[in-house]
């Protein structure tokens, strides 16, 4: 059967099992929403710019175990998609990105809306293609949607000419695909596992840190009965809350420039590491120099050989997909005979209490100013800890991710790597369609918020009941601390001035809109705001413009060398 | 330390710009590239020459697996091998250079592809250091022009790369 390139592409996400397209139309892909139009298979969703698209279709993948995907037109399409890559990128998020292109005669001419997308996106995508021939292009996107959720995932570009999408093929969709130049290693090496094992059982001061390749890998249940089978202290990173449930015994907190005293020291003073899907980046152990001061055996499990021993040295390198790893381990340690030294053990779990007794978190309960820490723990109590949260970025995504305790993956839906500002509520849009009657709620800024806000348009559209809650600061409040700590004070540019009231702008949009600046109020207006089911709340809070986010360690500094709240 | 690093890479279109921005990006230093297909057309043959520390050449080695395009990395430099470059190099050869010119191209093996009465264009093949030793030894005021390939690299005996 002859297809068009436009039918064929549409074929393809059909056989995907694609529900919903985020995307935004123009010149170089109307063929193929023409074609989009005579089907109902694939739901579009038109966002209001194209970052909002990538994003949506990135929370949509983070909150599923599906691949996300857009379609953007060529040129401008494609340079306002770009942040949205390269926060999926950053993050590992299976992804299929496909960008209109001016016909290939044109490619080259600088014809209108044309930019060069492949190489545009190159640094940010796990793969991509520029598709010129038509016979090519169901072969192409089964090899992206192939590539971007397997191995370490990621987004992959399929760049489409519009005389492609014209020209006609004939159509067959492969069932399966395979590339001779890509074969990740996905299970684990079984020597090096049994190595791994053996540390664990002899530790004296284990330690657990998971990353967000196993919320990736769906490997938190795996993860789980490990730490509990040992009876391990266990943290998690940004990007791996979730992982290992939040209000378990065993766990220390998140850890990092952020992270709990507790979960820092333990990861300085241990004497074996066990690292699951995560990558030891820089807001994560600090200073590596620092970081080795202490000497500790480490073990490494990660799908990308990449991110082992890139930025610290490790013992036990594991490469392989962290599910099957961990299978394997607990494998050979449920029929081991050996247990770790209880008695080390005890002692180890001491010596966290103590430090846990710094109680890290606390803050000012009895101020008359809004603090921003206990509107998520509002929120927390009042979601019973089952929200799918997204977030922002800046100091009210520290607060929800040291607030808010996950127990199940993929709760937390946040731009960990790329710490992109505007990507919550596009997120939290891909969050709702593809968990519909879930409660999602947005925390975020004034500052962030302003980023991507005309997506409010799109939640109405679609009629989205997302739960936007604003703490508002009037100002970039991360960049303020940084300039109130590092800067002498000096708040250059930091401060949001002329904001617009935005619950005229949330009912301009057609939501609801809630202020708050009263501590007495926020739980009469959190309640209410959750008492509109089917409709999308602002809830723009007035919060203490001071506030700072605590712990800190500082750029540069080691992962114990914290600024505690007290201290200042 | 220096590495030649061997990569088979699938012939399309944006496989070289892959690897050379993988370089920029993660700021590692390439002293030369060189890129032609192999026997099979669907795959050409980089050798890549960079200089780094054990680590950091681990780590490109690494990060060039990742890249999709790219099928298989060796660093020649782990075992034996053997490494030649071409250098074209014209030299003014007038009066009384015009001989001495001629003797030292043949001390380095060379050859002179083509004359002028005023001027030898000399090819010469092998290692980087023989290429450099020779135009040391030619007065630098001489030379009108050079180019050189940048090095290619096999591995000796029965050590092959191929899929």
């Amino acid at each position: 059967m002859q297809l068009t390139g436009a039918e064929i592409v549409i074929r393809c996400l059909q056989e995907e099992g694609v529900e919903y397209l985020f995307g935004y139309p123009g010149g170089a892909v109307l063929n193929i929403y023409d074609e989009l139009f005579k089907q109902e298979k694939v739901k579009h969703v038109l966002v209001r710019h194209e970052q909002g698209a990538v994003h949506a279709a990135d929370g949509y993948s983070r909150s599923s175990t599906k691949v996300g995907v857009c379609l953007v037109t060529s040129g401008p399409g494609v340079t306002n998609a770009v942040t949205g890559i390269a926060t999926a990128y950053m993050d590992s998020i299976p992804m299929v990105v496909l960008t209109g292109q001016v016909p290939t005669h044109a490619i080259g001419q600088d014809a209108f809306q044309e930019c060069d997308t492949v190489g545009i996106t190159r640094p940010c995508v796990k793969h991509n293609f520029l598709v010129k021939d038509v016979n090519d292009v169901a072969l192409t996107i089964k090899k992206a949607f192939y590539l971007a959720a397997t191995g370490r995932p990621g987004p992959v570009l399929v760049d489409i000419p519009k005389d492609v999408t014209q020209a006609k093929a004939e159509w067959s969709y492969p069932k399966t695909v395979s590339l001779r130049s890509y074969n990740p290693v996905t299970k684990g090496h079984s020597g090096q596992i049994k190595k791994a094992v053996q540390l664990l059982l002899d530790a004296k001061k284990p330690m657990v840190y998971a990353g967000g390749g196993v919320v990736l890998n769906n490997a938190a249940p795996q993860l789980t009965r490990l730490v509990r089978l040992l009876g391990f202290p266990c943290t998690n990173t940004l990007m791996g809350l979730g992982g290992f449930p939040g209000t378990d015994p065993q766990f220390t907190g998140m850890l990092g420039m952020h992270g709990t005293f507790e979960s820092n020291m333990a990861m300085q003073n241990c004497d074996v590491l066990l690292a699951v899907g995560a990558r030891f980046d820089d807001r994560v152990i600090g200073n590596p120099e620092h970081f080795f001061r202490s000497d500790r055996k480490i073990i490494h499990i990660d799908i990308d050989p990449s991110s082992i021993s890139k930025r610290v040295k490790v013992d036990v390198p594991i490469v392989g997909y962290v599910a099957d790893v961990l299978d394997e381990m607990l494998k050979l340690i449920e029929t081991s005979p050996q247990r770790p030294d209880p008695a080390a053990l005890k002692a180890w779990w001491g010596e966290i209490k103590e430090w846990q007794r710094k109680d890290c978190l606390r803050y000012d309960t009895k101020s008359e100013l809004i603090k921003p820490q206990y509107v998520i723990q509002k929120l927390y109590e009042l979601t019973k800890g089952d929200a799918f949260i997204t977030s922002d970025v800046g100091q009210h995504q520290m607060w929800a991710a040291q607030y808010y305790k996950f127990d199940k993956p993929r709760r937390w839906i946040n731009s960990g790597g790329l710490g992109t500002m505007g990507f919550g509520l596009p997120a939290a849009m891909g969050v709702q369609l593809v968990n519909p009657g879930a409660t999602v709620v947005t925390v975020t800024g004034e500052a962030s918020i302003q980023m991507c806000i005309q997506e409010l348009s799109t939640c109405k559209q679609y009629h989205l009941p997302i739960k936007v809650i604003n703490l508002n600061n009037r100002y970039m409040g991360m960049v303020r601390q940084w300039q109130e700590f590092f800067y002498g004070n000096r708040y250059a540019e930091s401060y949001m001035d002329a904001l617009p009231d935005f619950v005229k702008l949330a009912e301009a949009y057609g939501h609801v809109g809630i202020k708050v600046d009263k501590p007495g109020d926020v739980d009469g207006a959190l309640a209410e705001a959750f008492k509109h089911k089917d409709r999308l709340v602002f809830v723009d809070v007035i919060t203490d413009q001071t506030e700072n986010v605590f712990p800190m360690v500082p750029g540069g500094k080691g992962l114990t060398e914290m600024i505690l709240a007290e201290e200042l | 330390m220096r590495h030649i690093l061997s990569i088979l890479v699938e012939n399309e279109a944006g496989a070289l710009s892959r690897i050379s921005g993988l370089f920029s990006a993660r700021g590692y230093n390439i002293e030369s590239l060189t890129v032609a297909p192999t026997e099979d057309v669907t795959m050409s043959r980089m050798t890549i020459v960079t200089v780094g520390s054990e680590d950091v050449v681990e780590q490109i080695t690494k990060q060039l697996n990742k890249l999709v395009d790219v099928v298989k990395v060796v660093d020649l430099t782990e075992g034996n091998h053997i490494e030649r470059e071409l250098m074209l190099v014209k030299v003014r050869a007038a009066g009384k250079d015009r001989e001495e010119m001629k003797r030292l191209a043949d001390i380095f093996r060379g050859r002179i592809l083509d004359v002028t009465d005023k001027s030898y264009t000399i090819e010469l093949t092998g290692t980087g250091s023989k290429l450099d030793a020779f135009l040391t030894a030619i007065e630098p005021g001489v030379i009108l022009e050079t180019v050189r390939t940048g090095a290619s690299g096999i591995g000796r005996g029965e050590r092959i790369l191929r899929v």
